[in-house]
């Protein structure tokens, strides 16, 4: 494995390691791993670090939806077309192209039920080659990115064994 | 009532005043730990629930389940060019320590003189002496990086040793021994044709140079039994599950001690090593990644630090040389002072003296934090 394929394996595993740690964990100087993260940032590689968060221990409320989509094309309209156009809306988390019943799954948030639902029906759900929208509101979150949002695993070993 | 001499005469382990004193302290951060900090992967815990619910809680044959020594058998010679009959010549054991006693009382005799390569894992010599063996020490050293040489077999009087135990990668140094290291210590061992117990617990587990049997020698398969298991690779220590492998006598042998005392290995880790086997490779790469990060985070540290400490390669220990000239008081100061608990050197063997044990199975974070104690506990 390449440093640089390395360092990205890291960084996704925790992207809050600091360039120090990030060195002594595979071996290379520093430098050469500040320069890495520089080059897989320019590239577009890396696109931004985020924290994983359990919403369901905040005080406040946080409404996710996850929405299929279908969609009709036409010589003019193709679906990079409808997709340029729904990512620039902010309440849009994410978007994918997928295979199988529907052409688009989308990732909807919002600060209450009422924001996303109106969010759904005033600007997706009127995009002239959007046929049909399923709303599914995220009711629990088990894991994300990962990440189980359980009480964790107490490390239940002894302080000392041969 | 009376204990027996031969208990009498082995002394408790080294690590036990360690363990009381930890025991009575908050916040130990414990590089003292012979194992995983992963847990068992899911679907190795899944199999044995299944097997549990399924009401799978009788015995399994002596030697292990068939369809898990096959298993054994179809990936020892995958992976380690060691090929086995899973019909007689494989011995699932309760862990590979139960493997180890079994091998010393099947095939030594009272006053064989069994050499041990040292510093070692602490159940070799009580288990010889147990069996009515003599241990012979073989100290390894640090300028061989721990590795196991001709020179040092020769000093030690193994020639005339009837059994040569080893472990390789080592537990409590991390060495591993090349292919070509290997192959000169196979060739000391059938000129003077001794028994050897390869102890290859940690094989799963290097960083580089891929794991040797010795077992693979020319003329060394009929003299060989290997040890292995799934404690260290598959994070299972507590499901005590381990085999052993060597030409049909030998198991047999093995198997006639063991099916008086252990009948059959526990047969819901059974289950869980088969599954193992079948679908967790995937896991085992993972953990393997995470150790060698951690491994070389903390080589890192130790050298910023100014530690004297040879690059081990293997399981997931490193053994830097102690600061102090006395190991014991180090280690004994730094748990009270600073709450880090590593392992005297000595615990594994007078050669091991003046060392530490770091295990660095334990995350990044407390790693982060063990070594910035150490750092502050220097000065």
């Amino acid at each position: 494995m390449s440093t640089r394929d390395e360092l990205l394996a890291l960084l996704l595993e925790n992207a809050r390691y600091s360039t120090e740690d990030l060195a002594r964990q595979t071996g290379a100087d520093a430098e050469a791993v500040a320069a890495a993260i520089e080059e897989l940032e320019a590239s577009g590689l890396i696109r931004g670090y985020q924290a994983v968060v359990d919403w369901d221990r905040a005080d406040q409320e946080r409404i996710r939806a996850l929405v299929e989509l279908n969609v009709t094309l036409d010589r003019e309209t193709g679906y990079d077309d409808i997709a340029g156009r729904l990512v620039k809306f902010p309440p849009v988390k994410s978007l994918r192209l997928v295979s199988g019943d529907y052409d688009f799954a989308l990732e909807v948030e919002g600060d209450s039920l009422r924001e996303v639902s109106k969010f759904i029906s005033e600007k997706v759900a009127p995009v002239p080659e959007i046929t049909q929208t399923v709303t599914h509101y995220i009711m629990e979150t088990y894991k994300d990115r990962g990440l189980e949002m359980g009480d964790g695993h107490d490390d239940g070993r002894l302080s000392f064994s041969p | 009532m009376k204990i027996a001499d031969r208990v009498q005469q082995i002394p408790p382990s080294g690590i036990r005043k360690f363990f009381e004193i930890a025991e009575e302290m908050d916040d130990v951060i414990s590089l003292g730990v012979g194992e995983p900090d992963f847990t068992a992967p899911w679907a190795a815990r899944e199999a044995a629930i299944d097997s549990l619910k399924a009401g799978k809680t009788s015995y399994t044959a002596n030697r292990g389940m068939r369809e898990l020594r096959e298993e054994i058998a179809k990936r020892v010679a995958s992976q380690y060019d060691l090929a086995y009959d899973p019909d007689d010549e494989i011995l699932v054991t309760a862990g590979a320590s139960e493997g180890l006693d079994v091998a010393f009382r099947a095939l030594v005799d009272p006053g064989d003189v069994v050499a041990i390569a040292q510093p070692s894992y602490i159940s070799y010599v009580p288990g010889v002496t147990f069996a009515g063996g003599k241990p012979l020490s073989v100290p390894t050293r640090e300028e061989d990086d721990f590795k196991l040489t001709t020179e040092i077999l020769d000093a030690h009087g193994v020639a005339d040793a009837d059994m040569l135990v080893l472990c390789y990668p080592n537990n409590p140094t991390g060495a591993i021994m090349t292919e070509a290291e290997m192959a000169e210590v196979a060739k000391f061992v059938r000129e003077h044709d001794l028994t050897v117990l390869a102890d290859e617990i940690y094989a799963d587990l290097t960083y580089g140079d891929e794991h040797t049997s010795i077992a693979t020698f020319e003329g060394l398969r009929e003299r060989t039994v290997v040890f292995n298991g799934f404690s260290k690779a598959y994070a299972m220590t507590g499901l005590r599950l381990g085999y052993a492998m060597a030409p049909p006598e030998v198991i047999a042998a093995m198997n006639r001690v063991h099916q008086y005392t252990m009948l059959s290995a526990p047969t819901t880790a059974q289950y869980a090593a088969l599954e193992a086997l079948q679908s967790c490779d995937n896991e085992v790469i993972e953990m393997r990644k995470q150790y060698n990060r951690r491994r070389q985070f903390v080589l890192s540290r130790f050298e910023e630090m100014g530690i004297d400490c040879f690059e081990a390669k293997g399981a997931f220990y490193v053994f830097p040389k102690c600061p102090w000239d006395d190991t014991d008081a180090f280690a004994e100061a730094l748990l009270q002072e600073q709450g880090v608990a590593l392992v005297p050197g000595h615990v594994f063997g007078e050669s091991g003296d003046g060392h530490l044990r770091v295990s660095y199975a334990a995350g990044l974070n407390e790693l982060r934090e063990a070594m910035a104690r150490i750092e502050a506990f220097l000065g």
